[in-house]
């Protein structure tokens, strides 16, 4: 049997009670202790199975290097902003997780939210309608994308590929009849609601977001302790302390280093300017900017939500065995057909989402916003993060960790070389860092191969 | 052997369009027993496996189950009374690891949660239960396991379900000597525990190593069935490839010699 030969092959580089542990590497808890665990991690890194490490060494080394090269980078400013600028990819991202867990694809991604968002833009200004209808709305466009696109897949069998080239055709046209509202105007529709224009724009009181941080890491600490409770209490192997209260602790130091950072005030103008007020020269300092952005929280529920779909419940398993082996899915009863649509539908939600925080973010919906780049970024920030193209494999964390990268090297990129040809380097550069993801997916895939660790 | 047997097939026809490719087949299988399905290439077996799993509905005969007559139109009704069909290429996720595939379908819940401990208890013990001991961590991913492991587990998802017919289609096809040892063995501790298998194989060492009755199907025909302890190697391999004996002695075999039909 080839996989056995495989197998071994492996275990000639490492001693066989090394190898035996080798065999068992996987994401589950093992009895070892701390050190057994980080030794497997690293065994199961070699072996190709290199999850989000690339996309994490790749964020660090670009944030070093963009500090040091570029003295507009590092700073608090640019700091709020890359949250904000790089947010609506991430949403986008995170339905593209689960269209990529099956195999498959969804070029139209970026022109379908600019369709949502023509919608919820559209309700708004042309016909008034309040905020909670139009982004109602826009959710109930996406879902209504996402179940045609599915529906083509699973039951008329078009490869999505195709399906969503033609939606990325078609949706560009829908978007700007929408946004022209068939009139054949300017393209352009100014978003003036408030709400939504708070998404992006808005900041969370400062005591807000440290409540916020309190959830997040209490959150994590209590999931994490009880499910490690509940494996020692039925006798089965579990995490080892040392690296379960690591993983806490990182989280803290994360969450409370990006909400001290975030508390500064940002704001560019921060000295005092004169004013004419009520005829008298007044010196006024600007409202400060600071806080965490509001689409930090909705990001964060999103992600929780999604997270826990994928991982605990019935649903989520099925997702990622249609995408290991759709006929071993269909053996095992498993409807194939509405899972892969149910994929296309969540992935139509959240590019309904990030099309709004686009709009929000730039302040008004336009075809060019929602056009070329942004379903290229989409795509390469769960990529970049760790989910594979080939299906089966990939986790939610990959689009929030895939979608910095992204935006680190867009952001970073578009002022490192002033001028006219700042956008020439920013999409080479971006289109490279697609590249080397699909690559190290390509190649730890056939590593994994080889070692009998897919 | 006076009890009736698990699953009797009486007069199976299967006809695909103008071409006959099973004629009147009998079969069956006894709780607690090994009985081997072999024949050449296109004598029907995989048919015929694939009529009492349900994926093919037959033309004509009787399927009884447990004495019973049953209408098995789909894989669902197969696995309702019990069947478990283990397939050559196994239908195993690589992408889930061992507890995940072998409840693939049929995952314990907690309320809306998956209940991971006790699908991971259970694993184990149905593991433990087969003396299966070349696995070392029910959380490895099936990608890591090697062609005798996936087998096991294949195997052991039967076992797990509470099966009384596990249908086995050529276990044993890619396996070195050591694996195939481990897994005949596997698939007589499974006779043993009261289950009727059926074990499909190209391998007459191993069929006459652990069947307790052999099927030998010709050319969509019944050529024989009979006990393990009535024929040897040359009598078994002369019914597979003309469909019957020179010396028939006390074997029952069925007396036409198969047409020219083909599967």
């Amino acid at each position: 049997m080839t996989s056995t030969k495989k197998t071994q092959s492996v275990e000639e580089d490492i001693s066989p009670e090394a190898a035996e542990r080798a065999a068992v590497a996987s994401t589950a808890p093992t009895g070892g202790g701390t050190g057994d665990y980080v030794r497997l991690y690293f065994q199961r890194v070699r072996g190709g199975d290199m999850g989000s490490l690339p996309g994490v060494v790749g964020l660090v080394v670009l944030v070093i290097f963009f500090s040091v090269v570029q003295s507009s980078f590092a700073t608090l400013f640019n700091f709020g902003n890359m949250f904000t600028e790089g947010t609506g990819t991430i949403f986008i991202a995170m339905g593209l997780v689960f269209v990529l867990l099956l195999g498959e694809i969804d070029l139209a991604a970026g022109f379908g939210a600019g369709v949502c968002a023509a919608v919820m833009v559209r309700l708004m200004v042309g016909y008034n309608a309040p905020w909670i209808l139009s982004i109602g709305a826009a959710l109930a466009t996406g879902v209504l994308i996402g179940f045609l696109t599915g529906w083509l897949r699973a039951k008329v069998r078009i490869p999505s590929f195709i399906i969503t080239l033609a939606f990325f055709l078609a949706f560009q046209g829908v978007m700007l009849f929408v946004v022209n509202n068939g009139a054949g105007q300017h393209g352009n529709v100014t978003i003036t609601d408030n709400v939504v224009l708070s998404l992006a724009n808005a900041q969370m009181p400062i005591w807000s977001g440290w409540a916020l941080g309190a959830v997040v890491i209490l959150g994590y600490a209590g999931v994490k302790l009880l499910a490690v409770r509940s494996r020692y209490k039925q006798g089965l192997p579990a995490e080892p302390v040392g690296v379960w209260v690591s993983k806490i602790a990182f989280l803290a130091v994360l969450t409370i280093g990006l909400l001290y950072t975030l508390g500064q005030n940002r704001s560019l103008n921060q000295t005092a300017i004169p004013r004419n007020v009520n005829g008298k020269i007044e010196f006024v300092t600007p409202a400060a900017v600071e806080g965490v952005p509001w689409v930090v929280p909705v990001l964060l529920v999103f992600f929780v939500f999604w997270t826990f779909l994928l991982g605990r419940t019935r649903y989520g398993r099925h997702v990622y065995a249609v995408g290991g082996n759709e006929e071993a899915a269909r053996r095992a009863g498993i409807p194939v057909d509405r899972v892969r649509i149910s994929v296309f539908v969540l992935s139509g939600i959240m590019m309904a989402v990030g099309g709004i925080m686009i709009g929000s973010n730039v302040s008004s919906v336009s075809v060019s916003n929602y056009g070329g780049d942004v379903l290229l970024l989409a795509v390469g920030a769960a990529v970049i993060g760790g989910t594979s193209l080939f299906g089966g494999k990939g986790r939610m964390i990959d689009a929030l960790i895939g979608g910095a990268v992204v935006e680190v090297i867009y952001n970073g990129t578009a002022t490192l070389a002033q001028g006219a040809n700042g956008d020439s380097l920013k999409y080479v550069a971006t289109g490279i860092a697609l590249l080397l993801a699909a690559a190290v997916d390509a190649l730890s895939r056939r590593r994994a191969g080889s070692t009998g660790l897919a | 052997m006076a009890d009736q047997p698990l699953l009797e097939l009486h007069d199976i026809d299967k006809r695909f369009g103008p071409v006959d490719v099973l004629k009147k087949v009998q079969f069956s299988a006894r709780a607690g027993e090994v009985t081997a399905l072999v024949g050449d290439n296109g004598a029907g077996k995989s048919t015929l496996v694939k009529c009492i799993s349900g994926t093919y509905n037959i033309d004509g005969g009787e399927y009884l189950f447990e004495g019973r007559p049953v209408t098995v139109h789909t894989p669902r009704d197969a696995s309702a009374l019990g069947i478990e069909i283990v397939y050559q290429d196994l239908a195993l996720c690589d992408n889930l690891d061992i507890v995940q595939n072998m409840f693939l379908g049929r995952e314990r819940m907690r309320g809306l949660v998956l209940n991971e401990t006790s699908m991971e208890h259970a694993a184990t013990e149905t593991l433990a239960s087969l003396s299966v001991r070349t696995v070392k961590s029910v959380r490895q991913r099936v990608s890591s396991l090697s062609g005798g492991q996936r087998q096991t587990v294949a195997i052991a998802k039967a076992v797990l379900w509470n099966s009384k017919l596990v249908v086995l289609d050529e276990p044993t096809a890619a396996l070195g000597v050591a694996q195939t040892e481990q897994v005949l063995e596997l698939v007589r501790r499974l006779a043993d525990r009261g289950l009727a298998v059926v074990l499909i194989s190209h391998n007459m060492t191993d069929v006459l190593r652990v069947a307790d009755e052999i099927a030998v199907l010709y050319l969509g025909e019944t050529a024989a069935q009979v006990r393990r302890t009535d024929i040897n190697q040359q009598q078994l391999v002369e019914l597979i490839t003309t469909g019957r004996l020179s010396d028939p002695g006390d074997t029952n075999l069925s007396n036409s010699p198969a047409s020219e039909a083909s599967a």
